[in-house]
């Protein structure tokens, strides 16, 4: 784009866009030199502070009892957001305005409560003391019940980015509403979701941190109690931060090779608050 | 739910650092992702490459993380902020990461060929950007900033673990002393949150509306 703007650069531009170049380095460099400077000043590489991270022990204790955990809630509260995702999706798509409009206000609201308030209030009221449903599971019932809300808007988006002639060819060889939804437009539709809902365990990955706030288990638990035996917080938020975005490239990387296996060069599906590529899923 | 309503103003007080932190972190990652979105689209490789780091690294790390790291780990670099300054500072370089997507996505969305179509017709590189080029940009900017804006809003609420009295550190005091009331409380805090990114989504429909021209 930047090449059309504007006529080829000529010597002098290209000159002064190495000093740019040069310029951009050097304070880079100088930011980054800065940062070391005040972790060596502050004593914060100290070798003592990163040791529990490359003990077998600790590290073990991160990678089963933080890692493993928090896959476990994030995938499970995604498999149910599908299908929390699925029966409102489609009720959001019903011909009888009594089943549209609740399903439109529960989405709705889902959609805009905070994760965390939502998580204290299933925390406090259902999961807490005696007979509780417990930490693990307020965790994972907050994000099924927001990504469900977004996954409804998925679900409700890819069914309508079918062909209208789809639908239409199945009425005339007469099929009914039902079944049209489920053996003509489900299916097509779930191929074009497939990437948005991988994209969204992305999100739920990164919100079962916040179970953090109910000392529910996951990494931040495990980086909890590790930070608060050798006060190394810096330390861990980093590792754990390492930990997270490994995960995350990895989940980003599977979910744009689905896409182009099952959708190829097609548009990918946009739906507001959940889009990958303008990446406004937070 | 009585002690909720004898202490309203609480409740108005917590929605009102809400808000506070919203907009001040706000207008700063607007700034900052912008800038960042600028350095992505331009001509300088190494500034470009620092940016794309700096989008990955933060998009993929969750804001928790993010809040940890500026409430625990600035006090071990000897640098002493209040809590309000740290909450914004973790909100902010968390936001512009996404500001910074959002933005740039609206610049590529411009059709090549409006550039191309400028220049032929023999428009200067400053009249390419400012009658053609950018018009057109920030039209397309104006959803997808109304999204993150919206996810800001409700993530001001992770400030609640990391000592401000925002609105949900606030429904977790009164949900502890009235255990009774707890659905009501939350109903009360949601509607709040529920006012809040509605009128967001209303200024972001408002700004489209505004800029709309016919197209085909």
């Amino acid at each position: 784009m930047t090449s059309v703007l504007f006529d080829a650069p000529g010597p002098a531009t290209r000159r002064r866009h190495r000093m740019y170049s040069l310029l951009g380095t050097v304070l880079l460099l100088a930011a980054a030199g800065f940062v070391l400077w005040r972790l060596q000043e502050t004593g914060q590489l100290a070798y003592a502070l990163w040791e529990p991270f490359v003990t077998p022990s600790y590290m073990r204790a991160l990678l089963v009892e933080g890692m493993l955990k928090t896959l476990q809630m994030a995938f499970g509260s995604v498999l149910l957001a599908v299908v929390f995702g699925l029966v409102f999706g489609v009720a959001k798509l019903s011909e009888h305005g009594w089943v549209r409009w609740p399903a439109f206000v529960v989405v709705e609201f889902f959609r805009a409560v905070p994760v965390l308030l939502l998580m204290f209030f299933i925390f406090l009221t259902y999961g807490a003391g005696e007979g509780g449903i417990g930490s693990y599971w307020s965790v994972v019932i907050a994000l099924t019940l927001y990504n469900g809300a977004v996954l409804a808007e998925v679900f409700r988006a890819g069914v309508l980015a079918v062909p209208h002639g789809q639908a239409e060819a199945a009425y005339a060889l007469g099929l009914r509403k039902s079944q049209v939804m489920t053996s003509v437009l489900l299916p097509q539709a779930v191929k074009i979701m497939l990437p948005a809902i991988i994209s969204q365990c992305v999100v739920a990955l990164k919100d079962t941190s916040l179970g953090y706030a109910i000392l529910a288990p996951g990494l931040t638990e495990v980086g909890k109690s590790i930070f608060q035996e050798f006060s190394n917080q810096l330390q861990a938020a980093i590792v754990l931060a390492a930990m997270f975005i490994a995960v995350n490239l990895l989940l980003s990387a599977l979910a744009t090779w689905v896409q182009r296996k099952l959708v190829g060069e097609r548009k990918p599906l946009t739906v507001p608050m959940v889009g990958r590529d303008t990446s406004t899923a937070i | 739910m009585d002690d909720v309503i004898s202490n309203f103003d609480l409740v108005l007080q917590a929605f009102r650092l809400t808000i506070e932190l919203f907009v001040v972190s706000g207008i700063l990652s607007l700034i900052f992702g912008t800038a960042l979105a600028a350095m992505r689209v331009g001509p300088v490789a190494v500034l470009a490459r620092a940016a794309a780091l700096y989008v990955a690294l933060v998009r993929n790390t969750p804001l928790l993380i993010v809040f940890i790291l500026a409430t625990f780990g600035l006090p071990k670099l000897d640098v002493q902020l209040p809590f309000f300054v740290k909450g914004v500072i973790a909100l902010t370089v968390y936001t512009s990461a996404f500001v910074c997507e959002a933005v740039r996505s609206g610049i590529n969305s411009v059709p090549l060929g409006q550039a191309e179509a400028a220049r032929a017709t023999g428009l200067t590189f400053t009249q390419t950007m400012s009658n053609v080029v950018l018009p057109q940009a920030l039209r397309a900017v104006v959803p997808p900033l109304t999204s993150t804006m919206i996810a800001l809003a409700k993530n001001t609420s992770v400030g609640a673990v990391f000592g401000l009295f925002e609105a949900t550190a606030r429904m977790r005091y009164f949900s502890n002393n009235n255990a009774s009331d707890r659905t009501l409380i939350f109903l009360t805090f949601a509607l709040g949150y529920v006012i809040i990114v509605e009128l967001i989504s209303a200024a972001g429909l408002g700004l489209e509306r505004r800029g709309r021209v016919a197209t085909r």
